[in-house]
């Protein structure tokens, strides 16, 4: 992430995610690095819209409210970021659509962030350790009982 | 440029062209030379780790993000050997004679597509799961449906020793699914059938195909291909075109066909879906288990299709809609969500359709009408009943402003959610049925195949794969591509002698 949009790419990650705020410099760059490479194999104009459109949502706000978006508020991030998303025009909703989608696969592609979901899925399926039987499922989904996990 | 000859070269590995691989085999053993180009990689049984950014980057193309021409829809579809058929989650049903009776193809019948499709079933293993194999994510779907009013049907599965990872759409990373990449494929190839990776057709030419066979990228998954990586002219006096119903259109129009098949890239249709979420009180299982065990087909009366789902983190939350506290609520509660996938079963229309940009890459113009909205719309209170009838405390519905609806709140399902509420570019429409583009028809005016997959007017050029349909299959259609990948192979059998001349 070039740094003259780092500080509006952070400001609108935790404002999308508000958990992202207690990610250290380390997870911030494992969340900037996914996302690099998730773009590394996409054509390079991608990478400048993202550039152009993470300009746009940091200036834009000072028409409204005086500031930048990164130097607003959550409240006023959020209201801002919901009006870009309910936009009468596409390629602003698209935009923000899309810088969204990357928040999502850089922080809930990290694996500590899955585990404290509590995702579990294992290629060892039924016959991993915790998971219990289908078995079990099915008795709890239909009784009520306790799910082995 | 690298200059090979063949008899019959089959573009694609997929349903369509993994069942001409095994179908043309007997060609093989008379003396005739049958090539498979894939374009994406073989992987190694290892190397399906059920990681999700890194296994959709292997698998999918575009990493499974490629969108529409305006950006408001994703289409997913495998790029690795086997196709699409590694990456589905192996359900299996038989097309309905309502669906193949309108289509109206000449010397196509349903009763014919359904024997078809059984002989495909029983080769693939198809069945029903044993109840002590469904999860609760599915068992719930049923309870919901049963006091909600609805009907739901089980799913015949295609899988052989299934651990229930739940990472159908990630690649199986136990090789239980039986899509071609398990069973037609391996079976084509140790019967002579050659088949080589990592090689992307460019175009067809009179008589031969040109593609490019590329190397491993860094840190890439799979094994190299079987050819030097370089240009290369493959001769062959039958081509079969199985790229998908983007890849095959787009192939032809980059080779200039459009001239004489008009129709060519025309009729696309997709099923375009959603996922609902929902979430329970207490922990269900939901990412263990196959995920897709049960569906409500509601397409002729309501024009939608709901079928039980459940996705990973990263696509979970994109499907969101909204962003903040609410999702990330829903996200924090994984172990006690339950999730639905509204399909509408859209019809061919006018300007939804394939093209090429200036460098030849496939362009997908998508418009969703106001019957698609609608039929969204209808399954997204379906389902909404379903949740709560299984007892979720609370849906997160893409067509309700706000998403969240509460319990308390389902006598007002009808008010909250309306058709009104979509707007393109802030719902998250994805779809991974594919359909038309090379449609089947009486003529090259109204179509670009015949019923047997033989293009209008070129008689050793052949279609076999989705982009057959000439409009939407309403169902899962992995079946109905088999069968008519199996009556191409069929045709070109029987062709062959005229064709390709003595062995």
């Amino acid at each position: 992430m070039i740094p003259s949009v780092r500080r509006t790419f952070w400001s609108l990650a935790v404002t999308v995610v508000p958990d992202a705020v207690t990610l250290d410099a380390d997870g911030w760059q494992d969340v900037e690095e996914r996302i690099e490479a998730a773009l590394s194999s996409r054509p390079a104009r991608l990478r400048r819209q993202l550039r152009l459109l993470l300009t746009f949502l940091e200036w834009r706000p000072i028409l409204r409210h005086g500031r930048r978006f990164s130097h607003l508020d959550a409240e006023r991030r959020t209201e801002f970021l919901d009006r870009i998303q309910h936009s009468s025009a596409l390629l602003l909703r698209r935009g923000f659509w899309g810088v969204r989608t990357l928040v999502y696969l850089g922080y809930y592609g990290r694996p500590d962030v899955r585990r404290s979901i509590g995702y579990r899925a294992d290629p060892r399926g039924w016959t991993a350790p915790g998971h219990g039987t289908a078995g079990g499922a099915t008795d709890s989904a239909t009784g009520g009982g306790e799910v082995q996990r | 440029m690298i200059q090979r000859e063949y008899d019959v070269v089959i573009v694609g590995s997929g349903a369509g062209g993994g069942t001409v691989a095994l179908g043309l085999a007997p060609l093989v053993e008379q003396g005739r030379r049958v090539l498979v180009l894939e374009q994406g990689p073989r992987l190694g049984g290892g190397e399906f780790t059920g990681e999700e950014v890194e296994m959709a980057e292997a698998l999918y193309a575009d990493s499974g993000g490629f969108l529409t021409s305006d950006g408001t829809m994703t289409l997913a579809f495998g790029r690795v050997y086997g196709g699409s058929t590694a990456v589905y989650t192996g359900t299996s049903l038989i097309a309905g004679a309502r669906v193949i009776d309108d289509w109206d193809v000449p010397e196509l019948a349903h009763a014919d597509l359904v024997e078809r499709s059984r002989r495909f079933a029983d080769q693939n293993n198809v069945h029903l799961l044993e109840p002590h194999e469904i999860n609760e994510n599915n068992t719930l779907f049923v309870k919901g449906c049963e006091r909600a009013g609805f009907e739901a049907h089980q799913f015949p599965v295609n899988v052989k020793g299934c651990l229930g990872s739940s990472l159908c759409n990630l690649g199986c990373p136990n090789g239980a699914k039986q899509g071609t990449d398990r069973v037609q494929l391996p079976a084509a190839e140790a019967r002579g059938v050659e088949v080589v990776t990592r090689a992307e057709v460019d175009r067809v030419e009179d008589g031969s195909v040109i593609a490019r066979v590329s190397g491993i990228s860094s840190g890439g998954k799979g094994a190299a291909s079987e050819w030097e990586p370089g240009e290369y002219r493959v001769r062959a006096s039958i081509i079969v075109v199985a790229g998908g119903a983007i890849g095959s259109p787009a192939l032809l129009l980059r080779s200039g066909f459009e001239r004489q098949l008009p129709r060519l890239g025309e009729g696309f249709t997709c099923h375009p879906a959603f996922i609902l979420v929902a979430e329970h009180s207490k922990e269900i299982t939901n990412d263990v288990g196959h995920p897709k065990s049960y569906y409500v087909d509601r397409a002729n009366e309501e024009g939608y299709v709901l079928e039980t789902c459940m996705y990973f983190p990263f696509v979970t939350a994109k499907n969101l809609r909204g962003f903040g506290e609410s999702p990330q609520r829903f996200l924090a509660a994984f172990p006690r969500l339950q999730m639905i996938l509204v399909l509408a079963c859209d019809r061919a229309t006018p300007g939804n359709r394939i093209a090429v940009d200036s460098d030849g890459n496939p362009i997908v113009h998508y418009r969703f009408t106001d019957e698609v909205v609608r039929a969204l719309a209808r399954g997204t209170r379906a389902s909404t009943r379903i949740f709560f009838g299984a007892g979720a405390e609370r849906v997160h519905a893409p067509l309700a402003r706000p998403a969240e609806i509460e319990a308390e709140e389902a006598d007002r399902i009808d008010q909250r959610i309306r058709a009104a509420h979509f707007l393109p570019g802030t719902v998250a429409v994805s779809a991974a049925h594919l359909m038309g583009g090379c449609a089947m028809g009486k003529s090259a005016a109204d179509s670009v195949t015949d019923g047997w997959g033989r293009v209008h007017g070129r008689p050793g050029l052949r279609v076999a794969d989705s982009s057959l349909f000439p409009d939407s299959l309403q169902i899962n259609p992995y079946l109905t591509i088999m069968a008519l990948a199996d009556r191409t192979a069929e045709a070109i059998r029987r062709d062959a002698g005229e064709l390709l001349g003595s062995p």
